[in-house]
């Protein structure tokens, strides 16, 4: 649930919905999230959800902190429906050459290969945010036993369609970009697409996931 | 297509065309972007009888000189820059700041460098010719968003006007970029994550702008903020004029291309009105922050508003 609302300097509102990160607190924040957005109120420029947090950008010019806080402590929420939620199927390549740290994640966790990945397929994915960078997911919860840390040094540049995993999240690099997540895969599909500006991003807030494993020629055949 | 355009012979070291930015994209990744310095980009428009939010050369440090191709056009630069007007004929006009100007097929624009500041403006009667993404054609570089595939300009391009006209009377205003002494901040919301010396070191002692600044964060050097709680916390969403203070104890103020979601505490937020000026400090500069509340902070806002609208109801 909603519990606090404070701001975040002057021009936007910080919805804290306490400190637990999981599904139920996450469809709190995307509930708010899908019903501002359906609503447009004046003034508000940027909506942003993350796992615990919504952040509301408003134009200082239009609206002070205020009277929109007033307006969302008393908004008048809508269910979601089940069918805003896409189901997308995430197709990765995970040979040696993608998999940057497979090797090493099987070394630490005592955790064959084949098991990893295997366990990694068998789940399927909650979004609970996008962002960062361009299209990037923020998806959860992988497996509790192939949960782990992320790079001590972080990559300089870690490959576009790159698939990481770091404690119990996922993510896919829509970009080439540093980053420190341990990298198992890779996927051809395009997660961000400028050139379809009603929906660029594949992957939204509230999305379910699922990977399904491809080889080497599929992966360079994928886009022909 | 119309047939004038500026062909670069030298682009510069970030010269991409930018307006108000882009609102609404947060939510998969895509922050603001849009001119830094607002104020002078709404200037350069006004200056040339465009509509507001019309495409603008944004260049930073040493801008791009550049050779004028068919017919006659008006054009402006806004901020504090040395530039020339190198005439078809080999003669040197010394360009002046706020003051419209006519260029001529063949003339050359030569943007030297920006003043003790980062960013100028450069405007065309009718603007740019621009590709938009979600109605704005500010480019990202990080996310190759916005006109020109994202990215910044390059040698040999060229840059297409919307249509040539050039204007009778020269259009000028006297503006004077003011400095600023201190960066106003309201707390952020993990103020309390850190030590009570480190909160008097952020409001008393001077920051020195580290060279790795650019659109999407300026990164500051001083005496290391100690952060008493967690370093890391949960990664949620930042707007520009955060400041966040990531493990090595320096702070990094998010500016308009930053990426949309961080994990570093906030310990302050640049207040609204003090945005434009923030842009324009230059690496090895020394900033100093004060503490306001958010009232204080949102007439400071009206202020600016007010003295921005007076600036262009100037310009007739």
């Amino acid at each position: 649930m909603l519990k606090n609302i404070s701001n975040l300097g002057d021009a936007a509102l910080y919805c804290d919905f306490g400190n637990e990160i999981n599904r139920e607190t996450n469809l709190h924040v995307i509930k708010y999230f899908k019903n501002l957005q359906k609503l447009n109120l004046k003034g508000i420029t940027n909506i942003t959800p993350s796992y615990n947090k919504l952040i509301i950008s408003y134009d200082l010019s239009i609206i002070n902190f205020e009277n929109l806080k007033e307006e969302i402590k008393n908004l008048n929420l809508k269910e979601i429906e089940n069918k805003e939620a896409k189901i997308v199927k995430i197709p990765i390549c995970l040979d040696d050459e993608f998999s940057l740290d497979l090797n090493r994640l099987s070394e630490k966790l005592e955790i064959k290969k084949d098991k990893i990945i295997q366990s990694f397929l068998n789940k399927q994915y909650f979004c609970y945010m996008t962002g960062f960078i361009a299209g990037m997911p923020f998806l959860g919860d992988i497996d509790s036993k192939i949960r782990f840390q992320r790079l001590e040094t972080p990559r300089v540049k870690v490959p576009k369609g790159s698939v990481g995993i770091t404690e119990q999240f996922c993510n896919i690099y829509t970009f080439e970009s540093p980053g420190g997540w341990n990298i198992i895969g890779n996927t051809p599909i395009k997660v961000f697409d400028k050139f379809n500006e009603k929906n660029p991003a594949t992957i939204n807030p509230g999305d379910k996931v699922t990977f399904y494993k491809i080889n080497k020629d599929e992966y360079l055949k994928f886009n022909e | 297509m119309n047939k004038a355009y500026f062909e670069i012979i030298r682009p510069g070291i970030h010269s991409t065309l930018q307006d108000l930015g882009r609102s609404n994209q947060y939510h998969i990744g895509i922050p603001f972007s849009g001119s830094m310095d607002k104020r002078n980009y709404l200037i350069s428009n006004k200056l040339v009888g465009n509509k507001l939010n019309e495409a603008s050369l944004e260049f930073a440090y040493q801008g791009p000189l550049m050779k004028f191709n068919s017919g006659k056009a008006t054009g402006v630069i806004t901020g504090n820059v040395t530039f020339n007007i190198i005439r078809k004929n080999s003669k040197i006009d010394k360009g002046v700041c706020y003051q419209s100007f006519v260029l001529n097929d063949g003339d050359k624009l030569d943007i030297i460098s920006t003043n003790r500041s980062v960013y100028g403006y450069f405007s065309i009667k009718n603007g740019f010719a621009a590709e938009y993404f979600w109605e704005s054609c500010s480019v990202n570089t990080k996310a190759k968003i916005g006109s020109n595939n994202g990215e910044k300009f390059g040698i040999n391009q060229k840059i297409y006007i919307n249509k040539n006209e050039s204007l009778s009377d020269i259009k000028k205003i006297d503006y004077l970029n003011s400095k600023i002494e201190y960066i106003r901040v309201l707390e952020g919301t993990n103020f309390n994550f850190f030590s009570k010396k480190a909160k008097e070191i952020f409001f008393s002692s001077e920051f020195t702008i580290s060279k790795f600044t650019d659109r999407m964060g300026m990164r500051l050097e001083g005496t290391k903020i100690e952060n008493l709680s967690e370093t890391n916390i949960r990664s949620e969403g930042l707007i520009k004029g955060v400041i966040q203070v990531p493990t090595d104890g320096n702070p990094i103020i998010m500016l308009s291309d930053h990426g949309t979601i961080g994990g570093y505490p906030k310990i302050a937020v640049v207040i609204s009105a003090d945005y434009d000026r923030l842009t324009q400090l230059t690496p090895g500069s020394k900033i100093k922050f004060k503490s306001v509340e958010l009232n204080e902070a949102e007439n400071l806002y009206k202020l600016y508003e007010i003295e921005t609208e007076n600036i262009l109801n100037q310009i007739r």
